[in-house]
């Protein structure tokens, strides 16, 4: 049986930083997950995810990431997702330098 | 050491623009992602969770003050200011940006340095021993056909497209400090009726099936490595499976053809090719050797070092814990450690960098060495300049005397970095270090070797490790598993799994309760971790992991 879909979001790293980035309900890559369009449904995701690939240079790598709608904003559902919203933690290097 | 000669410095100038045109063609879109990842691997450019990641060779760890310098001028001028030293002498730099990374290639030509071939199928940086040409009870340097090997296997035609990658490590000493038992190919440098050879290992490796390599060959002639070498990648190239990468390492081959017939196989090859190989091959290593000649030591009074001995317990711990053995007995091998407590393990700044090429200049005979323990060494100090040394050291939070202790752990970048990673690695080493500096029993504990791995790849050596930690993802959180018994030495062996993994907040007291419990079950002070293992087998270390009431595991 089909798992049943849980909300995601489209995420990569921009070709030249190599940062990540979220795509955006308006098709921009944000480097901030709250920005990030929820997708809802399976449909919308396989096209979102075709509309990234089209996107080669701008992003590289692009996938989908489990995320929910928390109080203030979305949050990613897996620690690995975390991580890239911040950085390493043994260094305050990443986006959380400029947080 | 080797330079450069005009050959190899045109090759890796050609490759630098080659490079440089390829990210300019992935820019401005004539080349696809598809396209531009095999070439941007093929020098050593990988994108991690955060940004890119340059993986630098260092072939048998060995620099000299000049690369170090540029090493910390990439650092500062292209990174965050500091760079990662990993378990395959290579150095890592985890934020470079796409554009810039034909300028520092080219910054690295400039030192006679690269980064080809450390990532994709092809043969990986040669790794050797870091004491080479220095240690004590070495039989023979292990970095002339080191250098050899790196030469061969660079752009090797054949060797481009394997069914995966192909590690090599060389030692040149009966001690084994560079982990050949878990390498493609590890060659074991042996004396035979006063003739230098090489006990051929094969089929080693860690990763998801770890295996201790077998010998194939218990001397082989100087002469015939190259050939035989050749034999050994060109068979496993045949047989090596592409379908399935978990199969897909020599080390597979080796299981499921059985040693005896890659033998065959490997001879019948060797025969084959043999002719091709002679006099030029042999000339080139009697010119490599050159290279590698020992350097001038004048003969100096060993009193300094003496005297802050006995008048100074921070030196004396200092040089209990990281001085080797010298072939001259009045100088020594200094390993540097990059293991601060609660520093992140094997990561360097650009000051630190500059400070062991200052000291690599003037007291080491301008040599430097990179450990697969993730530690810089000073190969050749004179006792005499010890106390210099270590007070340099100091300024620059570089003296730990902690080398070969609880807290010089080594950890791969693990989830903090790595894409591949499924836990992060270096929070766990920086915790556990930092525990036992607080418990003041390190050098109680004494020998021990704690190795982490992000991933079940094994870039922190778990296996091997007297105490190996793996980091995994349990149901969506970071768990580590432990492995006792290890051993990365000439008596190589698989740690054993303990039993089940524990949650990040419980690894660090697992952890504790086991070394503290250890040193209660010891013979004596004299008997190390790995020692008491062997003699007592697992049951009372796993009572000291798992205690009854089972309230730290999960």
């Amino acid at each position: 049986m089909p798992r049943p879909f849980t909300p995601k979001v489209v995420t990569a790293n921009r070709l030249l930083e190599g940062d990540a980035v979220w795509r955006t309900e308006t098709g921009e890559w944000s480097p901030d997950l709250a920005q990030a369009e929820l997708i809802e449904d399976a449909a919308t995701a396989e096209l979102r995810l075709l509309e990234a690939a089209a996107e080669a240079h701008l992003v590289v790598g692009a996938y989908l990431a489990d995320a929910t709608a928390g109080k203030r904003g979305l949050v990613p559902a897996h620690f690995r997702e975390a991580f890239r919203t911040r950085g390493p933690s043994n260094y305050t290097h990443g986006k959380q330098e400029k947080a | 050491m080797y330079h450069y000669n005009t050959f190899d410095e045109a090759f890796v100038q050609k490759r630098v623009s080659q490079f440089r045109a390829q990210v300019e063609r992935r820019i401005d879109g004539s080349l696809t992602e598809e396209e531009f990842k095999p070439l941007r691997l093929m020098n050593g450019l990988y994108l991690q969770l955060h940004a890119y990641m340059l993986r630098i060779a260092i072939p048998y760890g060995t620099l000299n003050s000049t690369q170090m310098r540029q090493l910390a001028h990439i650092a500062d001028r292209w990174d965050k200011g500091y760079g990662h030293f990993t378990t395959r002498q290579n150095i890592q730099f985890n934020w470079p940006k796409l554009r810039d990374v034909p300028d520092i290639l080219e910054a690295l030509a400039d030192v006679g340095m690269h980064a080809i071939q450390t990532s994709g199928n092809t043969i990986r940086n040669v790794t050797a021993d870091h004491f080479a040409g220095a240690a004590a009870d070495e039989i023979a340097d292990p970095r002339p056909v080191a250098e050899l090997l790196r030469q061969w296997s660079t752009d090797h035609p054949q060797f481009q497209f394997l069914p995966r990658k192909f590690k090599i490590a060389v030692s040149g000493s009966g001690h084994d400090r560079a982990v050949t038992r878990a390498h493609d190919i590890g060659l074991e440098t042996v004396e035979r009726d006063n003739e230098i050879g090489y006990r051929v290992i094969v089929g080693g490796g860690l990763g998801r099936t770890p295996m201790i390599g077998k010998v194939l060959r218990e001397f082989l002639p100087q002469e015939d490595l190259l050939p035989y070498t050749e034999a050994v990648v060109s068979t496993w190239n045949l047989l090596g499976r592409r379908d399935n990468k978990y199969k897909s390492r020599i080390k597979i081959t080796v299981h499921e053809h059985g040693i005896e017939e890659i033998s065959r196989l490997v001879e019948e090859e060797f025969e084959h090719i043999r002719p091709g190989f002679g006099g030029p091959n042999w000339q080139l290593l009697s010119q490599i050797e050159h290279s590698f000649a020992r350097p001038n030591l004048e003969t100096r009074p060993a009193k300094a070092h003496e005297r802050a001995c006995a008048g100074d317990r921070v030196y004396r711990a200092w040089a209990d814990t990281n001085l080797t053995a010298h072939w001259r007995p009045d100088h020594v091998i200094v390993t540097v450690s990059l293991k601060k407590q609660g520093a992140t393990p094997g990561d360097a700044t650009a000051d630190q960098m500059r400070v062991l090429a200052d000291l690599a200049e003037r007291y080491g005979h301008d040599e430097l060495r990179v450990s697969h323990e993730q530690n810089v060494i000073l190969p050749h100090v004179a006792k005499a300049d010890l106390p210099a040394v270590h007070a340099a050291l100091k300024q620059a939070e570089l003296a730990t005397p902690n080398v070969g202790l609880v807290s010089d752990i080594i950890a791969c970048p693990g989830m903090d970095y790595c894409a591949l990673a499924t836990a992060r690695s270096i929070p766990i080493a920086q915790q556990i270090a930092t525990r036992f500096d607080e418990l003041k029993v390190e050098h109680d504990v004494g020998p021990l070797k704690i190795k982490i791995s992000g991933c079940i790849n094994a870039c922190g050596h778990h296996h091997v490790g007297h105490i190996g930690i793996l980091g995994l993802d349990r149901a969506g959180m970071e768990s580590y598993q432990v492995t006792l018994g290890g051993d990365h030495t000439e008596t190589a062996a698989i740690g054993e799994r303990a039993g089940p993994g524990f949650s990040a907040d419980e690894i660090i007291p697992a952890i504790e309760r086991l070394v503290l419990g250890y040193l209660d079950l010891r013979a004596g002070p004299d008997e190390t971790f790995l020692q008491a293992y062997r003699r007592l087998g697992p049951a009372p270390f796993k009572a000291l992991l798992y205690p009854k009431d089972g309230a730290d595991a999960t």
